[in-house]
């Protein structure tokens, strides 16, 4: 693979992850390159999303090694994360419902005056600067994000993910709270982000989502990897036998979850 | 995705006048219902007592004097409880931790401090403060951490902590209560000595105004700045206005308010002062406890409003999850709101004991509960994320107008109870129901 030699952006190494006797993620490694869309699927409860908030700092792995850029990282809560410029959409939409748009999308990173106080005018006109670029009709900047819909909730988190310079963004299930229209605003965000040379993990248990989106896919199955490949060299069949039967194609790399053939 | 977007200055052309006033200025309604509730109290009260006595007895200076001074230490904690109810917890420990630091102070102040630096030295008080604040935030830090750390819910630790430090107070003064306490640390208490007389308090006045027209002035500076919507001019004159009148009004009512007689007398004799025909006049003005109760209100509503600590604790009631993983760090917040709350438990068991001159370890009984109280009826949700500090007061100020009211009109303390408790229910109440019907509007 012609990938294979530049250095990956994030490279997850032998991740393991129990909640009492329950193994949600088995020895998994994945890597991710600049300025592409990995996609992650799986079943519900296949280990996705605990993978990747092994990532994030959400949750802390009970063995294996994160690299970024070469590098070993520690990762152990989210500020840790943010610090390696990783930036996370979650599936729940983590807003804090009864504070206003611009005050989430500077949450943990408020502007300050000179005097040390918040500066939530400088943050306001910021918000609608970042807003206007991404969704011209949000005007709603004074209300609790509890008022909002699930489409301008989104952008609110995706504003917050994407302001601070993130090189790493994970969005977990970023459409599935959206209508038809806001997804497609939010593929060609995806496209745009990429562009930038950001590099994506797209969680998702819609392989229609990730089959337009993504370059590489992996499958993830009962905690493990069942493999990992280019979209062009699988077809979607070829992946849903992955997510459902841990069949690994010719097409990928098999990981340790693929089926005996 | 087509935002109904109410901006400031999208004017309909037949819109109701009040609703127009109200949009303009910008004001919270349920503050001013808040207001409405107190207003209707007060007059309440000072109609009964006049078909009662003859005379109205509430609306007098010297009733809504002794009001103001009342009400402060429980106003007070309630500027703390609000944020710590904003954060999801509770604090049920605030009154055990007042008859606690009381008795610690007492026997510092009475009995350890005089042996070293001899009967009324002016270093006695100060120490006695720092200490009890020392106390009070070490206190609060401790329940923190076991909320924080140790995830043992705040009910339980607070609960546990109330029978701990009640107990503790006992044990430091073996159930003596101790008397008298030093003289400058009394006039934390109010009492005509413990306020500041007339001219201070009309300084004190002009100060506030001013303060009031500068806020509106930067207001409309920083929002010119970013091009926000503007308030309308006359809105801006009739906040100013009707904010300085009320400032003014309670200082007049503070200053109407004169000296006990025989005090006054007492003080004309010490001072070789000529006392008049018809008796030595001395306005009292503000008390000390109510000028405390005020700083710490405007302070704690600058950290609520103005600093990332407020926004955090706001943000962590909203969604303590987001807030987590926003990368805040909640227990710290957590460990903090409730050493502030002890903080301000600590300033509270100062101002109570100075008023009653006296330490003893059933200082602070039940003030967790009306403190509580203050906080919900002035709109915190127990549910988190949602109260303000002015509410806070004002919910203190009802209860207390409450108490003080039954008092004036000779019910028992029985009945006293039953009505605060009636008082309480209903109040939240009421707000349940109007948040259901502004949330379907």
């Amino acid at each position: 693979m012609d990938a294979q030699t530049r250095t990956p952006l994030v490279e997850m190494k032998d991740i393991s992850l129990a909640f009492g006797g329950l193994k949600a993620v088995d020895d998994a490694s994945i890597d991710l390159y600049p300025g592409e869309v990995m996609g992650l699927l799986g079943h519900n409860g296949a280990g996705k999303s605990c993978l990747i908030k092994v990532l994030s700092g959400a949750y802390k792995r009970d063995s294996g090694h994160i690299y970024i850029n070469g590098q070993e990282a520690t990762i152990n809560n989210p500020r840790d994360a943010k610090h390696y410029g990783i930036e996370t959409i979650y599936q729940q939409l983590a807003l804090a419902d009864n504070v206003d748009a611009a005050s989430n999308l500077y949450l943990g990173r408020e502007l300050l005056t000179r005097w040390g106080t918040l500066d939530d005018s400088s943050m306001e006109a910021e918000a609608r600067k970042v807003m206007g670029r991404l969704n011209p009709n949000f005007r709603r900047f004074k209300e609790p994000v509890t008022a909002l819909s699930g489409g301008q909730r989104q952008s609110v988190a995706i504003a917050r993910a994407i302001h601070f310079n993130a090189n790493i963004l994970i969005m977990d299930e970023p459409t599935a709270a959206l209508g038809p229209a806001e997804t497609r605003q939010v593929g060609e965000l995806i496209k745009q982000l990429k562009s930038e040379g950001i590099g994506i993990f797209l969680i998702s248990h819609d392989i229609h989502d990730v089959f337009d989106l993504a370059d590489r896919v992996t499958v993830m199955k009962n905690g493990q990897i069942v493999g990992a490949g280019r979209v062009q060299d699988m077809t979607k069949d070829e992946v849903l036998g992955m997510i459902i039967l841990g069949k690994c194609p010719p097409g990928a790399i098999p990981g340790p979850g693929a089926m005996a053939s | 995705m087509t935002s109904a977007a109410p901006g400031a200055t999208s004017a309909a052309p037949n819109e109701p006048a009040i609703r127009r006033l109200l949009r303009a200025t910008e004001v919270d309604t349920r503050m001013l219902g808040m207001i409405g509730a107190l207003v209707l109290i007060w007059v309440g009260f000072n109609v009964y007592t006049q078909i009662q006595t003859g005379e109205g007895l509430f609306l007098t200076p010297r009733n809504l004097w002794n009001l103001s001074v009342q009400t402060s230490s429980i106003a007070i904690m309630a500027t703390g409880m609000v944020l710590v109810i904003v954060m999801r917890h509770i604090d049920l420990s605030v009154g055990s931790i007042i008859g606690f630091v009381s008795t610690i102070i007492g026997v510092a102040q009475v009995h350890i401090l005089p042996v070293y630096l001899g009967l009324d030295n002016p270093a006695i008080w100060i120490i006695s403060v720092v200490l009890a604040l020392a106390i009070g935030a070490a206190i609060g830090a401790a329940h923190g951490s076991l909320v924080a750390y140790l995830g043992i819910p705040a009910f339980i630790v607070t609960l546990g902590a109330q029978l701990f430090w009640r107990g503790a107070a006992w044990w430091v003064t073996t159930g003596q209560t101790i008397a008298p306490l030093d003289d400058r640390f009394a006039l934390m208490g109010g009492g005509p000595h413990g306020s500041i007389g007339a001219t201070a308090s009309w300084a004190l006045c002009a100060l506030a105004c001013a303060a009031i027209v500068f806020g509106i002035y930067a207001g409309r500076q920083r929002r010119t700045r970013f091009r926000f919507p503007q308030r309308p001019m006359w809105a801006e004159y009739l906040i100013g206005g009707v904010g300085c009148l009320v400032v003014a009004g309670a200082t007049a009512v503070m200053n109407a308010y004169p000296w006990p007689e025989r005090v006054a007398a007492q003080w004309a004799q010490e001072h070789n002062v000529p006392v008049p025909e018809g008796g030595l006049v001395i306005s009292t003005g503000y008390a000390i406890p109510v000028l405390i109760a005020l700083v710490i209100g405007v302070a704690m509503t600058f950290v609520a409003r103005r600093t990332r600590f407020g926004r955090y604790i706001y943000a962590t009631g909203g969604n303590p999850e987001a807030a987590e993983l926003a990368g805040i760090n909640t227990k710290r917040i957590t460990v903090l709101v409730f050493a502030l709350m002890g903080l301000l438990a600590a300033v509270a068991a100062c101002i109570d004991s100075a008023r009653l001159d006296s330490a003893t370890n059933v200082l602070g009984q039940l003030d967790e509960l009306y403190t509580i109280a203050a906080a919900v009826i002035g709109g915190t949700s127990l549910a988190g994320g949602v109260g303000t500090i002015y509410g806070a007061i004002i919910g203190a100020l009802v209860i207390q107008s409450l108490q003080s009211g039954m008092v004036l009109l000779g019910f028992d303390s029985a009945f006293q109870q039953m009505v605060v408790g009636v008082v309480l229910v209903g109040a939240v109440g009421i707000d349940t129901f109007y948040r259901r019907r502004t949330a379907k509007a």
